[in-house]
């Protein structure tokens, strides 16, 4: 660690993340929480009952205005019209993926074409990242509320299964609501780490992690400060909401109901959530529904609850094998198990999984609270630097169609990310100038059984005979599981890159549309992350600057020096202003002023080098065998 | 081919400061910034000679200390380039550190690095008669497995299979027998299919249960 020295009447330059706390949120189909990292201790932010549970559930007034929460939950009662919950499951979907079960969803589906599913809320047209944005906005500002300050930063959570259109959507959700991003964690990673660190447990672990809408199992690896994710899968489209689902079902089937009403299809799902919930206690009840001016009356046992929900469950645990297995170990070697989400309070739910693993499950953490705790001891470690180390994996295969809608992985599931990895393909006709790259992602053989993220086309390959041309695809993926795709023919060095935009998602039009109508102050935010940018950037080419003339100043003249110091100096001073293109022109006349002394250094370190080598050579010549 | 870490003296500029860095330095001595990958050949990254017989401990001890160097998680306050460079470094260490831990694709990459090809990925055919009897035969026993306990035992001579034959790898390695090396790692590849299947069945017998 190198001291720094700063001069007289000088401040240190003002560090990012150090004036306002990092949050972490997670970001549920039901509820959402948010929490923060105080003095050490995990604290979520609770409301005056001391919930920390926000509903995931916002009601839009006639003014266009969000209410979120339990207000908004209370609302759907009165105006069920003007309210929206589950929009999770809506995350990066297209109006085609949701086709077959808006039947029973409790929205209205505006037709689109083909682009990223539109919901209708009273006379309002929003898109579910819209409406998590509005999620976002209030459990923000229940945490400035508390901490009497802003937030401007963030680590949220997603589902590890969810694919990468979802992922991008949930990121563009965040930066509407003014939220920097600075890690997406996957929910059981997050619960994970929750457990090694506030817990301290060491050893293989399974997190079971089944939430109102998606299941998710990861098995990781802990130990001292490492949390290494061994194999991840999961389902994106199964949750404690589909528990609701059946039970509905058999309450209209027992009500005769044939083609049910929005209205009576919203009061089953609400009386099927009280017999879910009822039925974790008691072993059996009597349950009324009330609508379209028909009352019925309906027993259940939890038999008859256990078995209708038996399939569901059994999915969830086949999955939990094929992780197993993907990682190449037995349920035996697994020597904890963390349930996670507030569905597997359910009972037949513990006990299946209390069978498959052969042991009883973790549950000292609040299964709904600690994924939110695990995010927000990562945006701790993040912003305030610590030594524990997360090393994710890549969910879902990313692969590439190639002749006869065939896939072909370029990165296979649970490969540790960062990673980058690319393939050469060639063209299959003579003369052929251009080429498409069809992007997706899954685990079947075949393009259209697998989700299709995005196309682009390569052009301006130069004429030449079929399989000249080397076109190297290549594939990224970053620390939040986000995809970068890049093409680029080998012989000429033409070049294309896109950051997949999946086909569902936002295009940056609409993202600068939706950041103007949202906030009227967009441009002000976007100036304002840039002047953060330069500030840094700032900040690094004068500590540089400190550094090498700590090292190598003796290679100046006290005019040189001078300079240097007056150019450096410039620098901290512009960083105190508000004007960006002040600070970056002061950078560049520092690079500039630096020049010479960069070349001194680089001779002088190339001296010693070669000092070096003249030793080393030394002694190889002296030997015996070394014929000169 | 260096089949030690070879003492680097080449000298490159620091990006940040502009002034000399070593070549395959993490980060400037000078101004501590991260500089970019370079390039090192896997073993050379994690400090281990270049050699089929490693010590996984070791490999992951070498392993979680580049990461927590280099990880993009230690520059999410940082500036753009920085953060970009610890993605690559990132990367390129994930990509040293599943090829070395996975013991075929460990000999695949020997052999690349010797300049024979072995292509681990794809199905190549088994040109040993002996190998295709024995995998034939180890087949069949797997399908009429009805036990875990029949099962598990036939893991376990798999198991011991697959300890020998990379035994065998690392002495064909060390001689630099290529030849051998190249039909051992066919070997092995093939033995490891066995397991997995076996694997596989073992799991499906115990969700039944």
């Amino acid at each position: 660690m190198l001291l720094q020295i700063h001069e007289p009447g000088q401040t240190p330059l003002p560090h990012e993340g150090e004036q306002t706390k990092a949050v972490g949120i997670d970001l549920g189909t039901t509820n959402s929480v948010v929490a923060v990292i105080r003095d050490g201790e995990a604290q979520p932010f609770r409301d005056e009952d001391g919930s920390a549970l926000v509903p995931s559930v916002v009601a839009y007034a006639p003014d266009g205005s969000a209410i979120v929460g339990a207000m908004a939950q209370q609302l759907a009662l009165s105006h069920p019209d003007r309210v929206v919950s589950s929009v999770k499951r809506l995350m990066g979907r297209g109006a085609e993926d949701i086709k077959t079960v808006a039947g029973t969803l409790p929205y209205d589906i505006e037709p689109s074409d083909g682009g990223m599913v539109k919901l209708r809320i009273a006379d309002l047209i929003l898109s579910p990242v819209e409406i998590s944005a509005d999620i976002l906005r209030g459990l923000k500002e229940r945490a400035e509320e508390a901490l009497g300050g802003e937030v401007q930063k963030a680590v949220i959570t997603v589902p590890a299964y969810f694919d990468d259109a979802a992922r991008t959507a949930t990121r563009d959700a965040a930066r509407l609501a003014g939220l920097e991003v600075l890690r997406l964690v996957n929910e059981p990673t997050a619960a994970a780490l929750a457990y090694g660190l506030d817990e301290g447990v060491e050893g293989l672990y399974a997190i079971y992690d089944l939430g109102g809408g998606t299941f998710d199992v990861s098995l990781l690896r802990m130990q001292k400060g490492v949390f290494q994710v061994r194999s991840t899968g999961g389902d994106a489209a199964l949750g404690g909401d589909d528990f609701d689902h059946v039970i509905a079902e058999r309450l209209m089937a027992e009500r005769g109901t044939k083609d049910p009403s929005r209205a009576e299809v919203r009061t089953a799902l609400t009386t099927a959530r009280m017999i879910k919930e009822g039925l974790s206690d008691q072993d059996s009840g009597t349950w009324y529904m009330e609508a379209e001016g028909v009352r019925s009356e309906h027993s259940l046992s939890r038999d008859d609850f256990e078995e209708m929900i038996t399939p569901l469950v059994q999915r969830t645990l086949d999955t939990c094998l094929s992780v197993l297995e993907d990682a190449d170990v037995f349920p035996e070697d697994v020597k904890g198990v963390v349930l996670v989400g507030g569905s597997t309070r359910v009972p037949l739910v513990r006990r299946r999984v209390a069978e498959l693993f052969g042991q009883e499950p973790l549950a000292d953490i609040n299964p709904d609270e600690v994924v939110a705790v695990g995010a927000a001891r990562q945006a701790d470690a993040l912003t305030g630097g610590s030594d524990t180390l997360l090393l994710d994996v890549a969910p879902l295969s990313l692969g590439i169609e190639t002749m006869g809608g065939i896939v072909e992985k370029v990165i296979e599931r649970n490969t540790s990310i960062p990673v980058s990895m690319a393939q050469e393909f060639t063209t299959y006709q003579d003369g052929q100038s251009a080429m498409m790259v069809h992007v997706v992602q899954g685990e079947r053989e075949m393009v259209d059984q697998c989700r299709s993220l995005g196309k682009f086309i390569l052009g301006g390959i130069p004429p030449m005979t079929a399989g000249a041309a080397r076109i190297k695809v290549t594939y990224s993926v970053d620390a939040d599981g986000l995809l970068t795709v890049s093409a680029r023919e080998e012989t000429t060095g033409v070049e294309q890159t896109i950051e997949v935009k999946p086909s569902y998602g936002l295009s940056e039009d609409d993202m600068a549309t939706m950041l103007r109508s949202s906030m009227e102050n967009a441009r002000g935010d976007m100036e304002w992350r840039l002047l953060a940018e330069a500030r840094v950037e700032a900040g690094r080419a004068v500590d540089a600057l400190d550094a090498a003339l700590k090292v190598d100043g003796d290679l100046l003249e006290a005019a040189e020096r001078e300079e240097l110091v007056d150019a450096g100096k410039a620098v901290r001073t512009a960083v105190q202003g508000d004007d960006r293109d002040a600070i970056n022109s002061a950078v560049e006349r520092l690079d500039t002023a630096s020049l010479p002394f960069a070349q001194k250094r680089m001779d002088r370190g190339i001296g010693k080098a070669l000092k070096g080598v003249a030793m080393n050579d030394l002694e190889h010549r002296v030997g015996p065998s070394d014929a000169q | 081919m260096a089949d030690e870490p070879s003492r680097s003296t080449n000298r490159t500029t620091c990006w940040s400061c502009k002034g000399p860095v070593a070549d395959a330095a993490l980060f400037c001595d000078t101004c501590s910034a991260i500089q970019p990958p370079g390039q090192a050949d896997h073993f050379t990254r994690f400090g281990q000679p270049v050699a089929f017989d490693l010590d996984p401990p070791a490999l992951e001890a070498a392993y979680f200390d580049l990461q927590r160097k280099l990880h993009p998680d230690r520059f999410a306050t940082r500036s753009g380039r920085e953060k970009a460079l610890s993605q690559s470094q990132a990367v390129a260490v994930n990509e040293a550190y599943e090829t070395l831990c996975d013991p075929l694709r460990r000999a695949a990459y020997l052999l690349s690095l010797r300049g024979r090809k072995a292509d681990v990925d794809r199905d190549s055919t088994i040109n040993d008669p002996a190998l295709l009897m024995e995998s034939m035969e180890a087949r069949e026993a797997l399908a009429d497995a009805e036990t875990v306990d029949e099962v598990v035992a036939l893991s376990q001579e798999t198991t011991a299979k697959i300890r020998a034959c990379e035994q065998e790898l690392a002495a064909a390695f060390a001689a630099n027998d290529l030849d051998q090396a190249g039909e051992l790692t066919t070997k092995l590849k093939y033995l490891g299919k066995l397991a997995g299947e076996a694997r596989a069945r073992r799991l499906k017998l115990a969700g039944r249960g």
